[in-house]
């Protein structure tokens, strides 16, 4: 009898205690949205487009970051203009459905699709969670400043000719004999 | 068979062959570039290295190309050997030194040949720190796309489109690393084949144009299983869509038909299909209005035009399915094929002589074996150009007879080409003018087709006396005569090939004599060349009476007041002025189409059918083959398959209809031998027309809404519209686009092959309709000529514009000419006509532009109608011909598409 009074009253009043001195212990939870996380800049978090250094898109439609989404939430189309540039028609994320596992980011050839810290993406009405490409594309580089596709690949494009390419030699006369 | 050892296991091999072959024929995985199964070993790339051991003592080995060391019995070789695979890793890496780093912009990737095969060697690390060399690149057409920075050096291009095609206009330049692949100038790729390129290329070269304009990688493009409609041949290809669209067509590879190669036509011209004129909505046609009507209307309309007169009027080229059910429907004695009367008559004659046992109908890859041939009349460049690909390596034959007297192996491709020289097989071409296959025929007779169709009745009586003799033959011929009656009678194999294009059916008939007195054991090889996709299926359909001009005739007297025309515009068929008075005469007119033209305009009633890539249909080829062609995707509009406007709901799928005609139409009894057997998959699995791979299905569809729809489904075809179900690996039972682990290019098809160049395990070449009967027919006698004051007339065809559907795609128009006359210097002097001067045909209005042939014989002309410009069944067979004056608008020259398109050899560039 004793024990069990005992047992029962040693138990609340412990615990009563141990609530009460919770109300002085400094709080894991943030104020948030007045007090803002820091984000640490690999998060995986909304999807944008980047531009290359100089201000162009840098996508150029290859779709690897389609085919290696494990979701299939990433479609466009490849479009060129006179110049030979491959730029993509649209470009469309259902982030309904994204998981943001980062493949698309990893699979980018030109470092144009990248991740962002940004995870506030609640939208009321599930069609907003559709982005286009005008929704996801920024004006800067994202996280890497420097990499331009075009000026390492041989294609000609505007405002870069063959042989002016990194790395590339005049283009070769077919005519001429000389080593 | 000789037993070699790879790698320590023991396999049976052919000896004839190369190493590199024979391993890939057993599924092993060796790389190579150069070589290719048609155009044998070049030895070129180094990249198929293998360790060869002389004995099974000897543990160092050699090292030796596999292409290029025969497969002899008791070899020893290791392809898993470390010297041989650091070997083959160095080789790629030289290869890629100057690789441009554009896999991402570069339609290849994804299916190139070159990133398997660095991926399969080990490389992947540039260490080599100096400049890449770079090349500029040309414009070579609106077919195809040029990068020549991509280039590996391999020389496919110019074997492939030199040496096996027969074009002049694409070499290679320049030398050691600076070597440069293309034209001496910009321009447009001549070769009537220059679309294989694209495929024949392992990197990113040589591109499809078209593709490029509207991309999709190959994983992203659901695909089926289809036959080309452009010409008789039925050439087995994979169309790809993706988002609605039909996005390109590549070689689908059928051992019989077409093997590795399409032609231009058939790989370009399928844009029509996408065509925003494409018929839509089922309307009523009033006056210039239309009425959109709801199916169950349709439905009433037609019961009721059943109860009455009807007659049904088909074509070739619709489907087996819509010109059955459209038989069905009418009733067999009130279906006409919808052809030309006369082409209605060749036909009959062509399908007669197919059953006749004493000739063979060869198939695309016989004609390749035969050693002498003689074709009479046909263009076949023009009506059926994957054949004159085949005669082209044909007269090949002689080549690989004296190589093999040298013990030389025909895979050692350079070898033979330089033992045989400009030795052929003797080719003879008997034409109204000078053809695309003049520059390796051995006799090329230029004539009239009734002065041609003399030369052949000759040529059989010279070959056996008891062939009916020719009525007089000029004595400029004799020595040919006689000289190609010997050829073909050496031979072991000839073939004989005319056809209806030609309009003349002595010329049939003389090629059916001069096989006839080939008297070969199994039939001597007659191949009839009929013009459309379905030509000898819809002849099998139609009864021998029913010609268009009984239809007409039993519209004209009141017999019948309405008809239903499937797939068809008779302007085509016959002369504009008879078929305006006769479509004027029906009360009721219901056309089913898919794009709009004369006839539909005057329809009262107008159905929209789906195109080649929406249904599934089966076609008979030129040899009486039929094949199933399947749907790719699904036309989202109201339009639906010809046949199904024609059946009731209950009458079932499509696959009941095929059945139905195998079992009902006389002729069609292996119809059904065609339909796959859904209980042969796995466990009753779809085969999926997507790729494992294919992207984008939650997100292509997501700007409509995004609550993503239900995947398509299929309840009709073995096939579904999605990924699920199980794709073919090495089961090619339904292939539509190849694919193995490692292997992805079209490369990857050697891993579906019994053998190399073999059939497909578990493949179907198609169904053989036509079966021979017991009794052979006898020798036609020659007709007899008169004589005439005016110019003779021939047909003209051109690759691109005599097709009526293709001619609707953009990209074929680019290479379209207009409407044009042939005429010989003599001829044009006389007349005072210029080359290029409009001028006017016989006593009618219709217009061309003269075209002045060095070759061609004074006394005829030949016509190209154009796109239905001219109206060929209103010309006579001798016609008079005027330069065309008219002061307002000048000479006109400049005006249309005129005649930059037009590739011929003898075209009169000084004045006469």
């Amino acid at each position: 009898m004793f024990r069990l009074i005992n047992d029962t009253l040693t138990s609340q009043v412990v615990t009563l205690w141990k609530v009460f001195a919770h109300a002085f212990v400094k709080a894991d939870t943030v104020e948030y949205p007045d007090q803002q996380p820091y984000m640490f800049p690999r998060w995986r978090g909304r999807i944008i487009l980047s531009r290359d250094p100089d201000g162009e898109e840098r996508c150029v439609a290859c779709n690897l970051c389609a085919v290696a989404c494990p979701v299939d939430c990433i479609a466009l189309q490849k479009t060129e203009d006179e110049e030979g540039r491959w730029y993509p028609e649209f470009f469309r994320i259902n982030f309904s459905r994204c998981i943001m596992c980062g493949f698309c980011e990893e699979a980018c050839p030109t470092n144009a699709i990248q991740l962002t810290p940004d995870f506030e993406m609640a939208e009321y009405v599930r069609q907003d969670m559709v982005w286009e490409k005008e929704d996801l594309l920024i004006n800067g580089t994202g996280k890497y400043h420097d990499y331009n596709f075009y000026r390492v690949a041989g294609k000609k494009i505007g405002g870069k000719d063959k042989g002016e390419g990194l790395n590339e030699a005049k283009p070769v006369d077919v005519r001429s004999l000389m080593p | 068979m000789a037993k070699i050892v790879i790698d320590g296991v023991s396999y049976e091999v052919n000896p004839d062959n190369n190493l590199l072959q024979e391993c890939l024929s057993q599924g092993l995985d060796l790389p190579y570039f150069c070589w290719h199964p048609c155009m044998g070993s070049a030895g070129a790339c180094r990249q198929c290295a293998v360790k060869q051991y002389r004995d099974e003592e000897d543990k160092d080995g050699i090292l030796v190309m596999a292409c290029m060391t025969p497969a002899s019995d008791g070899s020893i070789i290791s392809i898993e050997d470390d010297g041989a695979k650091s070997f083959r890793s160095s080789v790629i890496e030289s290869l890629m030194i100057s690789h441009p780093h554009d896999c991402p912009v570069c339609e290849e990737g994804g299916e190139c040949h070159l990133q398997d095969m660095t991926l399969m060697s080990g490389h992947n690390y540039r260490r080599y720190d100096k400049k890449k060399v770079t090349h500029l690149n040309q414009y070579l057409g609106p077919f195809i796309n040029h990068e020549m920075n991509r280039c590996i050096t391999c020389y496919r291009c110019v074997r492939y489109y030199d040496d096996y095609a027969g074009g002049t206009d694409l070499s290679a330049q320049a030398t050691h690393h600076h070597t440069y692949f293309g034209r001496h100038e910009d321009g447009v790729l001549e070769s009537e084949f220059s679309g294989n390129l694209v495929e024949v290329c392992p990197t990113g070269v040589f591109t499809d144009k078209s593709f490029s304009e509207n991309y999709t990688r190959k994983w992203d493009l659901q695909v089926a299983p289809s036959v080309c409609t452009g010409c008789a041949v039925g050439c087995n290809t994979t169309p790809g869509e993706r988002y609605g669209s039909l996005r390109r067509i590549v070689n689908r590879y059928n051992s019989e038909v077409n093997g590795y190669f399409l032609c231009d036509r058939g790989r370009f011209g399928f844009d029509y299909v996408n065509n925003d004129d494409r018929l839509k909505e089922a309307v009523k046609q009033i006056d210039g209005n239309e009425e959109v009507q709801s199916k169950e209307k349709i439905r009433e309309v037609l019961t009721e035009i059943a109860n009455g007169a009807t007659i049904g009027i088909g074509s070739p080229r619709a489907s087996n399915e819509a010109n059955f059910a459209l038989r069905c429907f009418v009733g067999d004695e009130n279906f006409y094929s919808g052809m030309s009367d006369s082409e209605h008559e060749l036909s009959q004659l062509v399908l007669g002589l197919n059953r006749d046992p004493s000739f063979q109908t060869p198939s695309v890859r016989e004609i390749e074996k035969a050693d002498a041939v003689i074709i009479l009349g046909e263009d076949v460049t023009n009506v059926a150009p994957r054949i004159a690909l085949a005669l082209r390596q044909s007269v090949r034959n002689k080549a690989l007879d004296l190589a093999k007297d040298c013990n030389i192996p025909a895979w050692q491709d350079a070898a033979v080409r330089e033992l045989a020289q400009h030795e052929r097989s003797p080719l003879c071409v008997l034409s109204s003018y000078v053809s695309r296959l003049d520059d390796i025929a051995s006799d090329s007779l230029i004539d009239s087709s009734a002065n041609l169709a003399n030369i052949a009745y000759a040529i059989a009586n010279k070959i056996v006396n008891s062939a009916p003799a020719a009525a007089d033959v000029a004595a400029e011929y004799n020595d040919v005569i006689d000289r190609v009656a010997q050829q073909l009678s050496a031979a072991k194999n000839p073939l004989v090939i005319a056809g209806t294009s030609s309009d003349n059916a002595d010329l049939i008939k003389a090629a059916a004599n001069i096989a006839r007195a080939l008297s070969k054991e199994n039939g001597t090889n007659l191949c009839l060349l009929v013009p459309e996709v379905n030509s000898l299926g819809v002849s099998l359909l139609s009864g021998t009476k029913n010609s268009l001009s009984s239809a007409f005739e039993r519209i004209q007297n009141g017999s019948v007041s309405s008809a239903i025309i499937v797939e068809n515009d008779l302007y085509r068929r016959a002369s504009h002025n008879e078929v305006d008075s006769v479509l004027d005469k029906l009360s009721n007119l219901v056309v089913i189409d898919q794009l709009p033209n004369a006839t539909t305009a005057k329809a009262n009633y107008l159905l929209p059918s789906t195109a080649f890539s929406e249904h599934e249909a089966t076609f008979v080829n030129y040899e009486g083959r039929a094949q199933l062609s399947f749907q790719v995707y699904r036309n989202q509009s109201n339009a639906q398959s010809a046949w199904r406007w024609l059946s009731d709901a209950e009458d079932g799928d499509v696959d009941a209809l095929v059945n139905r005609c195998a079992a009902e139409a006389k002729g069609f009894d292996k119809l059904g031998n065609l339909l796959p057997d859904p209980e042969e998959f796995i466990a009753g699995m779809k085969i999926p027309r997507q790729s494992h791979r294919y992207s984008g299905r939650t997100a292509m569809k997501a700007n409509l809404n995004v609550h993503e729809p239900k995947q398509e489904e299929d309840s009709e075809s073995v096939m579904s519209f999605s990924m699920e179900g199980i794709s073919s690996q090495k089961d090619a039972s339904i292939l539509a686009s190849s694919w193995s682990p490692q292997w992805n290019s079209n490369q990857s098809i050697s891993k579906f092959q019994e053998e190399v160049n073999g059939e497909l395990k578990q493949g179907h070449t198609g169904a053989m309709l036509i079966a021979r009967s017991e009794t052979a027919g006898s020798y036609f006698p020659p007709p007899t000529v008169e004589s005439t004051n005016k110019l003779q007339l021939a047909l003209a065809y051109q690759i691109f514009g005599s097709d009526e559907l293709s001619a609707q795609s953009a990209i074929i128009q680019e290479r379209m000419t207009d409407a044009y006359v042939s005429i010989a210097p003599v001829d044009a002097e006389a007349r005072d006509i210029k080359q290029g001067d409009m001028v006017e045909l016989g006593d009618f209005s219709a217009k061309a532009i003269a075209c002045i042939r060095s070759r061609i014989k004074p006394g005829t002309i030949a016509v190209y109608c154009g796109d239905n410009q001219i109206d060929s069944h209103a010309l006579a067979v001798n016609i008079g011909i005027l330069k065309f004056e008219d002061s307002n608008t000048g000479d006109g020259k400049g005006k249309g598409k005129g005649l930059s398109g037009l590739i011929v050899s003898d075209l009169l560039e000084e004045e006469y």
